[in-house]
């Protein structure tokens, strides 16, 4: 019988959140790790019981844990995340060099094929790998060592690597995103690495126009086409259609570009998710109201979903990786609020309802789909 | 025998009950009592201090026998009531944030 496994990273612990495929009827588990800060929790595709979470504090700094019975019991496993070689530095806030220092796990990718192989995008941005299941991580240090790197700056949240695109299609091929530098391409399985920010326009940076300095807050992209991206990037609502060669806006009827997630319908390659949010200064949806905004033809067009959704007084942000949608045949799409609320929608966003109100600030939610 | 008290959260993460008792070999110190018990307790490793430069994390502070050792060099040797078991060594979580 299918299924949904929602996993929640929140403030203050992790949540295991399961249904079957009517979505209905939920069974929550956790928290779990409580009164950590979870950035992040995801599951193995090849193997659902996998599932890797990032837990910190700012006491205990950073520990990763992993299940591998699908979130019923966790273990510990390595959390030496050792900037390999020549640190180096990058630019802070006020303009001045500052060595890079690692502060946090902010996503974890478990590989398409090899449920011991996993990815960790950390602050300060910095790309590392386990193979052996989370025991021990490696850093994949040709992305921090790019020559731009001493002009990569922190975003308002810390210079965060928060996307990692993998693509079963091109095994060496992956995109990584980094708050504020930008999207960065290996086609060489990391080896190598160069901005793919053409296109992008931001202002408030010395060069609207620059290689690297965009303030890209989470990319999507599609199995089935995977030359196709789409971003939320800091303002606007981006897309590429040449593998991140080139970028072009299609923003057009969003009641504000700006936003922290996107993602796309698993079965229509076309229709896109964001959550607009008034302004960067605001952080709150415009109007006090919580919308979701779908498009079906990739961009420019825009219909807002708000059945279920509160529509009045509503206050609350959608941070970048907290949604995420399932492929049962009407898909499932979830997310999480500052304000605690996991809202779910078993018809690809039609109509929607809480899962649970009530929960710490909401980091990250993924889901597995259960077969 | 050195006794050693770790704040609610690393006892849930190193899944212990009350205090830790740890053989220590060699001169009592700030180091080896660390050593040891990251030996013992995998887990705890980068939680108290950096897994490569050793230093301790800006929030976590050590005590024993009435003083605050948290400043002390880590080879330092402790004081006697802790270094025999009379007292324990206290890893203690500062009180700050939210």
């Amino acid at each position: 019988m299918s299924g949904v496994r929602v996993l929640v990273g929140t403030h203050k612990g992790a949540f295991v959140m399961t249904s079957d495929a009517k979505r209905k009827q939920w069974d929550i588990s956790g928290p779990h790790f409580t009164g950590w800060d979870i950035y992040h929790v995801k599951g193995s595709p090849v193997d659902p019981n996998r599932i890797y979470a990032a837990q910190n504090t700012g006491w205990f700094g950073q520990v990763i844990q992993r299940s591998d019975d699908g979130g019923k019991t966790w273990n510990p496993v390595g959390n030496k995340f050792a900037y390999e070689g020549v640190t180096g530095t990058h630019l802070w806030y006020d303009g001045t060099p500052r060595p890079w220092e690692f502060k946090r796990v902010w996503h974890l990718e478990p590989s398409l094929t090899d449920p011991d192989l996993v990815y960790a995008g950390v602050e300060d941005a910095a790309l590392f790998r386990s193979t052996d299941g989370g025991q021990n991580w490696e850093e994949m240090p040709a992305l921090r060592q790019h020559p731009t790197g001493p002009n990569w700056a922190p975003g308002a949240g810390g210079m965060c690597l928060h996307t990692i695109l993998l693509d079963k299609n091109h095994p060496d091929r992956m995109f990584i995103a980094i708050s504020s530098a930008g999207v960065f391409k290996t086609e060489d399985a990391g080896k190598s690495w160069r901005p793919a920010n053409k296109g992008l326009h931001s202002e408030g940076i010395p060069d609207p126009n620059a290689e690297v300095g965009h303030c890209v807050h989470r990319i999507a992209m599609h199995p089935s086409r995977p030359d196709t991206l789409f971003m939320q990037k800091h303002w606007d609502v981006m897309r590429s259609d040449d593998a991140g060669e080139s970028w072009r806006e299609v923003s057009d009827n969003l009641p504000s570009d700006f936003g922290f997630p996107i993602d796309v319908h698993p079965h229509e390659p076309e229709t896109i998710y964001v959550v607009p949010i008034k302004s960067d200064s605001e952080h709150v949806p415009p109007d006090g109201k919580l919308r979701v905004y779908r498009s079906r033809t990739g961009g420019n067009e825009w219909e807002a979903l708000t059945n279920g959704l509160p529509q009045s007084n509503c206050f609350v942000n959608v941070l970048r990786d907290a949604m995420a949608i399932d492929t049962l045949e009407s898909p499932g799409i979830y997310f999480g609020t500052t304000g605690g609320q996991v809202y779910g929608s078993a018809d690809a966003g039609d109509s929607w309802a809480p899962i649970v109100r009530d929960l710490p600030a909401v980091y990250s939610v993924e889901v597995q789909t259960l077969r | 025998m050195i006794r050693v008290v770790l704040p609610a959260h690393l006892r849930n993460l190193a899944r212990v009950d009350g205090e830790v008792k740890l053989e220590v070999r060699g001169p009592m110190t700030q180091q080896s009592v660390l050593d040891a018990l990251e030996a013992g307790y995998p887990m705890l490793r980068g939680t108290i201090r950096d897994q490569v430069t050793h230093k301790r994390r800006a929030f976590i502070r050590f005590y024993g026998s009435e003083q605050d050792l948290s400043n002390e060099a880590p080879d330092t040797p402790l004081p006697e009531a802790v270094a025999t078991g009379k007292e324990p060594f206290l890893v203690v979580g500062a009180i700050a944030g939210g």
